[in-house]
């Protein structure tokens, strides 16, 4: 049972603005049967006043997506298309008193249809059309949508990725390439948390690969009732072999990669992790 | 508003007259029945007594039921008891379509290194029982094949594959929460080595399942500790509910022909004055070989938690296999497997019923469901005149 608030079950059970505006001036049409929400965005605009005069949907899809639905139309109406722009997919949200973490792709969908419609006023293709690099397969999510959502609501980890996007809450193919996305878009973004030690003497690199290892990597996995054991480190080559749960496991390349970040991260650039064999 | 219940695949309500069996024993009567004084020992007698009523339900012996906590850890006791006393043999075969009490944890056994093969099931939910036979191989562990389908009610046939895996001397389990109680079950007449059943599906209190060995069955306890269930399962006794698992069985056993035929007749007049009231809804599933108190229906066009959260501002209980009501972004696994369509499978419902349901309950759904699937069609931008299919997609398969 999604805890929804009354605002919500409100614009659910009698949502506002709801139908077809047969001489739109606009259209923005997002999602998909397929992925299960859908939303189709009419907008009627007073040429004189550029001000969004009537705004109209029809939503497929849950309660809190025919909900964030009727809260755009409301929240857009009477602005004009500039001022409308604004309205960000947290606005729709905040509009509803709040929208369940797992459902916030549902406001997503919301700002997504406005700026179909609006590119569809300015004779433009809808963003959604543009080319871009497909990162989750299952639900047609693009990179530059997991950068530009993860942006707009300071996004850090694949959940709220998820949550936001639907990205990853498929077959979870995407996730290590989701993950690489935020790692990217934050790292240069965000200020260099630990100072890298400029130079390193062998003895030192790997006194601090060990520690790296036993501080940050493995009370991680043993969480899991997994477990690395270090092997050998020869120049850059650190050689690791998993223990526990993480034997077999179908995500170990991706466990692997992970180890490799973070040592680069904290001890050195130019280190590669491998796993025995 | 009293609720109208047809959620009764998920649980069902504590018959009255198994509560009245049960209460004594979290009253009065709360020894422990591995004590030596006659005021726990006395109990033991009384769990002897309901492990006899379950072992009726099935056709089985007393001594071949082993109380457990739920379904889950039945399920999870047989695969792993299975694998267990067969370390050499690594290949496990279920079906796509199991709880995921089974499903999941062939995934967790392929992830530590088993060969699991996940069988298909064609658009009615039904398996190929020459492929089963086919993928079977001397490095079979088990097959684990549940009775009924816990979404669609689909049946499978059972007594047909436990007799066909007999010969070839294959340890076969079947999940039978939902169908113990609801349909015949004769492990004399379906050799299985291993059967699941669960107290909350037919009318007991959540908390107790038992698991069913046939005698003979290599066995290995999932649960380690004390003396109990003949050291097949440890942990002091849960008495009250096992007393009321057993009345459940009883009652369950008692007229399971009359409450088939009612359940059936509810569930039918439902089915059809739902898809008759309503354009483009489909039944999924095999109708011919189902349980009789359930049926799963796709509003098509229509978003199913959506359906459910009208349905519930008149106080009626089901539930969805679409992806939002599942609390996953997918939908059903269930659908997804028998290549149910998108637009199916998004505005799926699940009605089941029990004893408890009335023909007036039945009568009310048929005259509130309609309307909210007429708005809620309204609301959506497709249709069957509106949704422009994208090729291929009304008959792609998973």
């Amino acid at each position: 049972m999604w805890e929804y608030t009354e605002k919500v079950k409100d614009f659910f059970l009698k949502p506002k603005n709801v139908g077809e505006i047969k001489d739109a001036d606009a259209v923005g049409e997002v999602g998909s049967i397929v992925c299960g929400d859908a939303l189709k965005l009419y907008l009627k605009i007073d040429k004189e006043s550029g001000k969004i005069v009537d705004a109209r949907f029809q939503t497929f899809g849950c309660a809190s997506a025919i909900a964030s639905s009727s809260a755009l139309t409301e929240l857009i109406k009477g602005k004009t298309v500039d001022e409308a722009l604004n309205v960000s997919n947290q606005d729709i949200a905040d509009f509803l008193g709040g929208l369940p973490e797992q459902k916030m792709h549902c406001s997503v969908m919301g700002r997504e249809a406005l700026e179909a419609a609006v590119a569809n006023l300015k004779g433009e293709a809808p963003p959604e059309h543009e080319e871009g690099n497909l990162i989750c397969k299952c639900f047609n999510v693009t990179e530059e949508k997991i950068r530009k959502v993860a942006m707009e609501n300071h996004l850090t980890t694949v959940d709220e990725i998820t949550n936001y996007t639907k990205a990853g809450g498929g077959c979870g193919e995407c996730v290590p390439n989701i993950e690489a996305i935020l790692t990217d878009l934050w790292s240069l973004k965000a200020p260099e948390k630990t100072a890298k030690p400029k130079k390193l003497t062998n003895l030192h690199k790997i006194a601090l690969i060990q520690e790296v290892i036993d501080s940050e990597i493995r009370p991680g996995l043993q969480a899991d009732n997994g477990d690395v054991e270090l092997i050998d480190i020869e120049g850059s080559k650190v050689t690791v072999a998993l223990r526990g749960m993480c034997t077999g496991c179908m995500m170990s390349d991706v466990t692997i990669k992970g180890m490799q970040e973070k040592l680069r991260e904290l001890v050195s650039d130019d280190i590669v992790v491998e796993a025995y064999q | 508003m009293k609720p109208v219940y047809l959620d009764n695949n998920a649980t069902t309500r504590v018959a009255p007259e198994i509560l009245e069996e049960m209460l004594p024993y979290l009253t009065d009567f709360y020894g422990n029945p591995s004590s030596m004084h006659t005021f726990g020992g006395q109990i033991h007698k009384r769990i002897e007594d309901a492990r006899s009523k379950v072992a009726s339900l099935i056709n089985a012996e007393p001594e071949e039921i082993i109380f457990t906590s739920c379904g889950t850890e039945s399920d999870n006791t047989a695969i792993m008891s299975a694998v267990g006393t067969m370390p050499r043999k690594r290949h496990v075969i279920t079906t796509r379509v199991e709880h995921p009490a089974v499903l999941n944890f062939c995934q967790h056994l392929g992830r530590k290194g088993h060969r699991v093969t996940y069988l298909q099931v064609n658009s009615k939910g039904q398996l190929d029982i020459d492929l089963l036979m086919k993928t079977v191989d001397d490095d079979t562990a088990l097959v684990s094949i549940m009775f009924a389908n816990n979404e669609t009610g689909v049946l499978f046939p059972v007594e047909e594959i436990a007799g066909l895996l007999k010969e070839r001397e294959i340890p076969f389990h079947t999940d039978a929460v939902q169908a113990a109680g609801k349909v015949p079950i004769d492990v004399k007449k379906a050799p299985v080595d291993m059967l699941t059943l669960s107290g909350h599906k037919l009318h007991a209190p959540k908390g107790v399942g038992a698991l069913y060995v046939r005698k003979g069955t290599r066995f290995s306890p999932y649960i380690i500790g004390g003396h109990q269930e003949r050291g097949r399962r440890a942990g002091t006794e849960n008495v009250a509910s096992i007393i009321a698992l057993g009345k459940a069985c009883e009652l369950a056993g008692s007229d399971l022909e009359g409450e088939m035929s009612y359940l059936g007749r509810l569930r039918d007049k439902l089915e059809k004055g739902l898809t008759e009231c309503c354009p483009d809804a489909r039944v999924n599933g095999d109708v011919d070989n189902r349980l009789p108190n359930t049926t799963n229906i796709s509003f098509e066009y229509v978003e199913g938690e959506a359906i459910l959260l009208r349905l519930n501002e008149y106080n009626i209980c089901a539930s969805s296999g679409s992806a939002c009501s599942s609390g996953s972004l997918e939908p059903s696994h269930v659908l997804r497997s028998m290549g149910v369509p998108f637009t199916a499978v998004h505005g799926s419902v699940r009605f089941s019923l029990s004893r408890y349901n009335t023909e007036e309950e039945i009568d009310r759904v048929i005259e509130i469901v309609p309307p909210i699937i007429r708005e809620l069609r309204q609301l959506s931008p497709f249709g069957r005149e509106k949704l422009e299919c994208p090729p291929g997609l009304e008959t792609e398969t998973a």
